[in-house]
């Protein structure tokens, strides 16, 4: 617990990124007991008097103006967006997301293929992350000797705050060549007959794409899983040793099973994050608006469709069209992150937020 | 510990002893080599950075603006001057908002619903993803504008950095132990005064690290410029036009089928990774002396 306690409450970068789901419960929960403004009396008398009283009520209006600020701006961005998308709404209503054609010399917009890119980059993404941000997160608070821990915590922060599109560099000038010379191959002679993994082989395609995001999402999945698993209280650890556990019992039984919903919820939150990446997938994935059943083939994301198209969207259906695309890519990642936020509330609420 | 099995309820046969050692090494075999598995691309990313960017980097790059197609050499300069423009505006949108509403959330709204609901929004806002920034903040601002510009960019760099430094804000407040608090209104200290002398002051460390992590971060972000900062091959200062920038310009370079600019773009990365990464690093030390511990 001392290495929380050492941390205190400085934010990682990666939490950053994720804003914590952790920071949340404990101001929510308990304002109570931490509230001085309405339980003291000296305030109110002396907020009361004066020529304070003018000041302080300028003051307060102004940091109340700012708080607003912040639902005026997510306000706006929603409002823009569906402004800006009606002609596509109203022309395709919901079938825009099912229908598979996008062709706009003709006028005919389909976002299907995009969802299907980002769902199965993103999946892909999953599948190769979850195991090793859980098997590290199990490393750093269970296993790793105390001395390693903090660099390697920090190592894993760096991968944090790497920017997208230096990612995608590496992506494209290292991972690729990688994927099609060495990995690939191996891949379809070993599961070619899945046809997950079989066709042509550039090199670029959904499971690069997947691969890169694997990578960007490990750091929030494991700090979060991390800071979920240090949540489970130490009496759970003690009581499975004492009843004669191995480590990996006590790890299984004492802290996954008890922290197992919050980590499901960093793997939401990672989720979130990976769908809505945009530079580094659209370095590597192709941009070809197919669904192929190959990740070897080239895809496209709904997120790399408006990085490439919007610039040189010409008429205003075209426009309307990704910024539809936009605005369910806003609304996805809403109820992703909130449903991540929600589970991981579900684990850390209960916990002794501070110095145990 | 598979020493001590033997009095436990899960002891049984010697094969079921073997079982469960067996089970525990793997598992921290697994462990290790996932860890392992985790590090190799951050040391490989690090070290082709290092390798191809410092082999490309030299002083035109800092002093040259970029060459048109086909001839050798020029540099990023204007990037990264358009970088630091870009940044200092959103640095100036970004900070004061998300200071405010730290301060409002931590020392006005503890508890109350509305104030929930304002970490809600902050946690909306901080997940849009960043092209969706980009795409509003287009028609938000450049569509009026009917132009590109430096202060669209800025803007939407800004709106970034807001939910961040609002919840390190308002965390690093709630650390402050409210003895210090009332020390100051018992001296008769007007309210306001006593937030931004006494209580923003003693938490200003966190507050500080607050504000560098958003900047760290919104400074890698190239998907909301792309439609709003726009990119720009010249100098330029003029916040209602185009303007270069550094994330900008390696995604175009990454991009383009020339060697010579794939060297530009790692020698920008390096350049890019290196100003990040000496960001967090000093947040990490400027924290880690001496940061005020609260009383709860």
């Amino acid at each position: 617990m001392d290495s929380k306690t050492q941390q205190s409450r400085i934010p990682s970068f990666s939490e950053s990124l994720s804003q914590t789901a952790v920071q949340a419960p404990d101001s929510a929960t308990a304002p109570e007991n931490r509230d001085p403004v309405v339980a003291s009396p000296i305030r109110e008398f002396l907020a009361g008097r004066g020529s304070s009283a003018f000041a302080d009520r300028w003051f307060r209006g102004l940091m109340v103006a700012c708080a607003l600020s912040i639902f005026a701006i997510v306000g706006l961005i929603a409002t823009e967006l569906v402004l800006r998308s009606e002609l596509s709404l109203k022309k395709f209503g919901v079938g825009f997301f099912f229908h598979s054609g996008w062709d706009p010399v003709a006028g005919n917009y389909g976002a299907w293929p995009f969802i299907y890119g980002t769902l199965v980059s993103s999946l892909v993404a999953l599948v190769i992350a979850v195991p090793l941000a859980v098997g590290l997160a199990i490393f750093l608070t269970e296993m790793c000797p105390r001395w390693l821990r903090s660099p390697l915590a920090f190592l894993t922060e760096l991968l944090a705050a790497i920017p997208s599109v230096v990612y995608g560099l590496w992506a494209v000038f290292v991972l690729v060549p990688l994927l099609r010379e060495h990995v690939n191959p191996v891949l379809a002679k070993a599961l070619g007959w899945t046809t997950l993994f079989s066709g042509p082989n550039y090199g670029i395609g959904m499971l690069a794409a997947g691969v890169i995001l694997a990578i960007m999402i490990l750091p929030i999945i494991s700090s979060l899983t991390r800071e979920v698993m240090s949540a489970v209280p130490h009496m759970q650890r003690e009581a499975v040793l004492a009843l004669g556990a191995t480590r990996w019992e006590m790890i299984r039984m004492g802290v996954l099973r008890n922290a197992r919903i919050g980590i499901v919820g960093s793997i939401i939150l990672g989720l979130g994050r990976a769908l809505g990446e945009t530079m580094a997938v659209t370095m590597v994935i192709g941009n070809r608006p197919e669904i192929a059943k190959s990740l070897f083939a080239p895809g496209y994301s709904m997120a790399s469709v408006i990085a490439n198209e919007f610039s040189e969207a010409s008429d205003d259906l075209y426009l309307s069209a990704l910024i539809e695309i936009g605005l369910a890519l806003f609304l996805v990642t809403i109820v992703v992150n909130a449903l991540a936020r929600v589970l991981v509330w579900a684990v850390t609420r209960g916990a002794p937020a501070r110095a145990v | 510990m598979a020493e001590q099995v033997a009095i436990s309820p899960y002891a049984g046969s010697n094969g079921n002893r073997m079982r469960r050692a067996v089970a525990n090494h793997m598992a921290t075999a697994l462990a290790i080599i996932s860890t392992l598995l985790v590090v190799a691309p951050l040391v490989a990313i690090f070290v082709y950075l290092i390798y191809k960017g410092a082999s490309s980097l030299n002083f035109a790059f800092f002093t040259q603006i970029p060459k048109p197609v086909g001839e050798v050499g020029g540099g990023m300069a204007n990037a990264i001057y358009g970088s630091a423009i870009l940044l200092g505006i959103g640095s100036l949108v970004g900070v004061p908002v998300g200071i405010a509403s730290g301060i409002f959330l931590a020392e006005f709204g503890r508890g109350g619903r509305f104030a929930n609901l304002v970490r809600f929004t902050a946690d909306v806002l901080n997940g849009v993803p960043s092209i969706v920034m980009g795409i509003s903040v287009y028609s938000l601002i450049v569509l009026p504008q009917k132009h590109f510009s430096a202060l669209s960019g800025g803007v939407a760099l800004g709106i970034m950095m807001i939910p961040t430094i609002t919840r390190t804000t308002e965390e690093m407040l709630l650390m402050v132990p409210n003895s210090v608090r009332e020390a100051a209104l018992g001296l008769g200290v007007p309210n306001w005064r006593s937030v931004l002398s006494i209580t923003l002051k003693t938490a200003s460390p966190g507050v500080i690290t607050g504000c560098m992590l958003a900047f760290a971060r919104v400074a890698g972000e190239t998907a909301p410029l792309l439609f709003t900062a726009f990119g720009n091959n010249f100098w330029s200062s003029n916040l209602t036009q185009p303007i270069a920038a550094l994330p900008l310009q390696i995604y175009v370079y990454a991009i383009s089928p020339y060697d010579d600019w794939h060297r530009l773009a790692w020698a920008g990365s390096l350049v890019l990774i290196v100003l990040i990464v000496v960001a967090v690093a000093l947040v990490r030390f400027v924290t880690s002396r001496g940061i005020l511990k609260g009383a709860n």
